[in-house]
């Protein structure tokens, strides 16, 4: 297997008492576009931010190009596209200034590239950045984060606040981007439907911990779904149902999305003595939100939610 | 042709780009020998990673739909028998059993079930020319 290009070992970082990142085993290969997914508050950014050696760890290890995260060489560095969170340009500079302010910075620099994600973004070079949209600030940012050729692009929430003609140039941008199959990407995302477009690989991470490390294909099979009629089950034995993720009440059926279904997961969902019990293939949307509604509900772990209800 | 994808959708994306490649194909959409958009030119034009494409293709290249030509990219392959007898039987039964059964529980006869069929049928075979 290849050296990863992103390896983290028990990383945890604390705020004060507040363990925001704990034992995190996580590795980025190379190649390939990794989603880290996660609620607001899971720890993305703060993972993302060790990443690239704007903070230390509080403990633990966490290393880039196989070089300690806190102290990369400038070569490294240049070898490292990152892109924060919001988007964030001098409102008072044009476009194509930000282009030279940048550029300053870096030992390699394609103009040609950077005019191209700029056009593609449907954006005048002579325009003051105060004056653009927020999907147009989007595009700059990508343009600049991009125009230094990097190995690695790290995206913090990339797609936060795009509209959708935004969001589909962003895409198209990163597919372009990672096509040859030579150049990595880590990004964080709530959009499920683009990562199922975009991603080989998913991260999910619950509370500070990483839950779910795998291909897309993995994650997809490695979760299943079973529909049966409720009215007669026992909760508690719902609760005894071994891999459980979610349970949802929709009408008079009970929804079960498991994780790591075996032979023992399908005589516990028997047991239930159900009238019918039915196998359903789930979306990859739906199974991610499994994962992530579980994380809502530490009191109670099974939700009877009933349909109509729900905010 | 034109595929279209459906995020969000209980079958993965590369078999809803597999299924719709498979039908142009068995329907004359795509002609014997006729050539595909490289992997990175559909990825590009449908915004999907290119390893989704890859990974349809190459499943297409195993049950003879496409044949990879080194170096010149894919294209629609003649019709080879790759399945015995028994196992063509086997493959058929296999996705006739639950259309069977959905369309009894429907209620259809079986007289209409056939006249559904054959419709579909005349509507699906190429044209002759």
């Amino acid at each position: 297997m290849l050296d990863p290009v992103i390896q983290t070992k028990r990383l945890t970082r604390y705020f004060g008492q507040n363990g925001v990142v704990r034992d995190l085993d996580l590795r980025v290969p190379p190649g390939q576009v990794t989603a880290l997914l996660g609620l607001n508050g899971a720890g993305k950014t703060t993972t993302i931010r060790i990443i690239m050696g704007l903070l230390r760890p509080t403990r633990g290890r966490c290393e880039v190009f196989g070089q300690d995260s806190g102290q990369l060489s400038p070569d490294a560095r240049m070898r490292i596209g990152y892109m924060v969170e919001g988007h964030f340009l001098y409102p008072g500079m044009r476009v194509r200034d930000c282009a030279k302010f940048q550029r300053a910075g870096y030992s390699r620099w394609d103009d040609a590239q950077f005019d191209q994600i700029v056009a593609h973004f449907g954006i005048a070079q002579s325009t003051y950045v105060a004056h653009l949209s927020r999907g147009q600030r989007a595009g700059v940012s990508l343009a600049l984060v991009l125009a230094p050729d990097p190995e690695l692009l790290v995206l913090d929430d990339p797609a936060l606040g795009l509209d959708p003609v935004s969001r589909r140039a962003l895409n198209e941008t990163l597919v372009e981007f990672a096509a040859g199959g030579q150049r990595t990407v880590l990004l964080s995302s709530h959009l499920l439907d683009d990562v199922e477009r975009i991603a080989d690989r998913v991260m999910v991470m619950i509370d500070g911990r990483l839950q779910v490390d795998t291909t897309l294909d993995d994650f997809r099979s490695r979760v299943s779904g079973y529909v049966v009629d409720s009215e007669s089950v026992d909760t508690d034995r719902v609760a005894a149902i071994p891999g459980l993720v979610e349970a949802r009440q929709l009408g008079s059926r009970l929804h079960l999305t498991v994780a790591d279904a075996d032979e023992e997961t399908l005589a516990a969902v028997e047991r239930l003595n159900a009238s019918s019990v039915e196998t359903i293939e789930l979306p990859f949307t739906d199974s991610v939100l499994a994962w992530l509604s579980r994380s809502r509900e530490q009191q109670s772990f099974i939700s009877r939610t009933k349909t109509g209800e729900t905010a | 042709m034109r595929i279209q994808v459906t995020t969000g959708s209980s079958i993965p994306i590369y078999r809803q780009v597999v299924d719709q490649i498979r039908h142009a194909v068995a329907s004359g959409k795509l002609a014997v020998g006729e050539p595909l958009l490289s992997v990175r030119a559909l990825a590009t034009e449908l915004v999907l990673n290119p390893n989704t494409i890859a990974k349809a293709y190459s499943a297409l290249v195993r049950d003879g739909v496409l044949e990879s030509q080194q170096g010149r990219g894919y294209f629609v392959a003649a019709r080879r028998e790759i399945y015995t007898r028994r196992e063509k039987q086997r493959r058929l039964e296999e996705v006739m059993d639950p259309f069977l059964a959905e369309a009894l529980t429907l209620g259809f006869d079986a007289e209409q079930i056939m006249t559904e069929v054959q419709k579909r049928l005349e509507k699906l075979s190429p044209s002759t020319d």
